[in-house]
């Protein structure tokens, strides 16, 4: 185990350090203390190492992510994992705004709460929130998987694409052209995966499947309405 | 008929300026279609420009260099006040963002060839970094754009330098459209999307939201690439003051200003002409902006739209700016709008010069469609060569007149080369009208 000092060598120590780490590298975990809300730590990785961050992060926490294992034994600020490529990022307490914007692999957990615009514009990436999730959540999200365990804000999946989402408590209202849809053995057997890799405990059969009515997939002035 | 109806003197017929024919016909075209005009390019309409300046020369005051004999420079080199890797260009013009999907392959390759020969970098777009364009540009700009369509770790770090698109002159505010005739398998796929949709850009970015968060963002983005990428900031012509104030102080190493003659592929014709401010005025409060802290040369400032000439590139300079970028000129110089097309050109219903429905993909010269016999036309190569040329072209016309106004460095021109022959131009580039000392709302008449 490496102990890095955050306080002690700072941001630009700590990302260049990481990111000398290569594939064949021995020095395969990590643990940062003293990271005091700093924001951009742990960004760009692209290592197979284990990062364990000792407290509370501020913006883009594992950013850009690739291979590398992160968790933050803490809550996170804004746009934690944002265009996360692969590996994981898993977070003990709630997370601020965008968690997991545009995230095109891998899988972010968060075992609290997420705010809103949880999963916007994600393209490919897992999200799993034990928790809820506030307003705008997968606000024209393309691919990838977003698992709600707890209640979803207003106007979810609003301009949905590809993405699909699984919400096992209340939706509070759906956004511009998503819908309810149904669960089918495949999505069974996918959300099932999900949950047991985040660590959940709850059954795919009380979850709720969304996903894009695909009414706004080519523009139509009879549609305006609905922008 | 009646002999005095046809001798009755008559009233003339006139058409209303108001309602003049092109302005009824967008009428009538949207009662009948029940869909705004979209389409490409930048401003039409006639605006306060570079045209509307000249330099006065060398005189009694000043003496001129030797054309071909006397040295005058034309590198610039951006991004110095935090990368550790600038980037050195051997002319101030720079290839804009123009995205893969958009253009098609070939034509991002030329755009590499040329720039790459001409010693000056291009510029990705909305779609992600292709394969043609990377291998084919010594120097390449990748930008950050709020869709974020193929954004990845790895082509920021085989970029040259990052541009954070805020804006764009064209339509500051706005998103973008990319039609589904245009999604091709390779274009979906790009942008992780279903082929064949209409696809939006967003507006604004994701994951932050005004000059504090992009200062937070900007700090990430030097995390992931340790330092070494120059970052630039892209904004609409709207507030160019104050943007390039906020852009200095969320950490930008240079600011690109983008007039509203500066083109799109596609967006509303409303938002086209009715959006923004003209290139012209958007260059003296980018320059004081600068000036104002102390930061006039170590942030670079580039500005576009409507560059087309040495002469325009020069004028830029001359107000302040350290590079200027094209993008549309570029798209004529490769072979957009050129009339030995313009029998399918008459056929799509337009004519060589003004087509701009670039977001149908049926463009004749073969550059902005994925259409695969469309773009059969295009030969990268033959169009390569001719950006190099125009590029070389306008360098030399900038270094005339450069040499003309006794500069040995075209960066070395100043307003106080200039004036204006229109009190707007005047007032906008901050020099004096021609044959007077009067500069509108700067000083005493």
């Amino acid at each position: 185990m490496q102990i890095f000092d955050l306080e002690d060598r700072g941001l630009r120590a700590l990302n260049q350090t990481l990111h000398d780490q290569a594939n064949d590298t021995n020095q395969t975990s990590w643990e940062i203390i003293n990271p005091r809300g700093s924001h951009a730590i742990a960004v760009g990785l692209d290592a197979p190492i284990e990062v364990k961050i000792k407290g509370s992060t501020g913006y883009y926490c594992g950013g850009m992510n690739k291979q590398a294992d992160i968790l933050v034994e803490g809550s996170v600020g804004p746009g934690v994992a944002e265009n996360m490529m692969s590996g994981t990022v898993v977070i003990e307490g709630d997370a601020s705004q965008y968690a997991g914007a545009t995230g095109r692999g891998g899988l972010l957990v968060i075992k609290g709460n997420a705010s809103s615009r949880c999963g916007i514009s994600m393209k490919g990436i897992n999200i799993v929130v034990h928790g809820n999730i506030g307003h705008m959540s997968a606000f024209m999200a393309q691919s990838g998987n977003l698992v709600v365990l707890g209640d979803a804000g207003d106007a979810l999946g609003d301009s949905l694409y590809e993405a699909q989402l699984f919400v096992r408590g209340t939706v509070k209202s759906l956004g511009a052209d998503c819908v309810k849809k149904e669960m089918r053995a495949e999505h069974i057997a996918l959300l099932q995966n999900l949950l047991d890799m985040a660590g959940a405990d709850a059954s795919p059969k009380e979850f709720t499947r969304y996903g894009s009515a695909r009414q706004l997939y080519h523009f139509d002035i009879d549609n305006t309405g609905a922008y | 008929m009646d002999e005095n109806k046809i001798n009755k003197p008559r009233t003339m017929p006139i058409q209303s300026a108001t309602f003049s024919g092109s302005v009824n016909a967008e009428i009538r075209r949207a009662a009948a279609t029940g869909i705004y005009d979209i389409r490409g390019g930048g401003a039409k309409r006639k605006v306060p420009h570079f045209d509307d300046l000249l330099f006065l020369g060398a005189s009694m005051s000043r003496y001129p260099l030797e054309g071909y004999r006397e040295k005058c420079e034309t590198s610039v080199i951006l991004g110095t006040r935090h990368a550790k890797n600038p980037i050195e260009l051997d002319i101030p013009i720079t290839i804009a963002g123009m995205s893969f999907g958009a253009l098609s392959g070939p034509a991002k390759e030329a755009l590499g060839r040329g720039a790459t020969m001409a010693g000056t970098s291009t510029t990705t777009g909305d779609g992600g970094m292709t394969e043609e364009e990377r291998g084919h540009s010594e120097k390449l700009v990748y930008q950050y754009l709020p869709s974020r369509y193929g954004m990845n770790p790895d082509d920021l770090r085989r970029c040259d330098a990052i541009e954070v698109v805020v804006g764009q002159g064209a339509k500051p505010g706005g998103g973008g459209m990319l039609l589904g005739q245009k999604i091709s398998d390779r274009v979906a796929k790009m942008r992780d999307l279903p082929t064949g949709i209409d696809q939006r850009s967003a507006c604004r970015h994701p994951d932050w939201t005004g000059p504090d968060d992009l200062e937070i963002k900007i700090l990430e983005l030097r995390e992931i690439t340790n330092w070494e990428k120059p970052i630039y900031v892209k904004v609409g012509g709207a507030r160019p003051y104050f943007d390039t104030t906020l852009a200095v102080k969320a950490g930008a190493d240079v600011v690109v200003v983008d007039g509203m003659q500066g083109g799109t592929a596609a967006t509303q014709d409303v938002f086209i002409e009715h959006v923004g401010q003209p290139t012209l005025a958007c260059i003296r409060p980018a320059v004081q902006a600068l000036q104002d802290l102390g930061m006039h040369r170590e942030v670079q400032l580039v500005i576009s739209g409507g560059i087309r000439t040495g002469a325009d590139v020069a004028k830029a300079l001359a107000l302040g700016a350290d590079a200027v970028s094209i993008g549309s000129a570029a798209m004529i110089a490769l072979g957009d709008n050129d009339p030995r097309w313009e029998a399918d050109y008459n056929a799509l219903g337009t004519t060589a010069g003004a087509y701009d429905d670039w977001h149908e993909g049926n463009d004749p010269a073969g550059i902005t469609t994925q259409d695969t016999k469309l773009m059969a036309r295009f030969d990268p190569i033959d169009g390569g060569r001719r950006l190099r040329n125009y590029l070389k072209v306008m360098s030399l016309e900038a270094q005339t007149i450069a040499r003309a106004c006794g500069k040995n460095h075209v960066l070395n021109l100043e307003p106080e080369d200039l004036c204006a022959l229109t009190i707007e131009a005047a007032a906008m580039a901050r020099v004096p009208l021609s044959g007077t000392d009067w500069i509108p709302g700067r000083e005493k008449f």
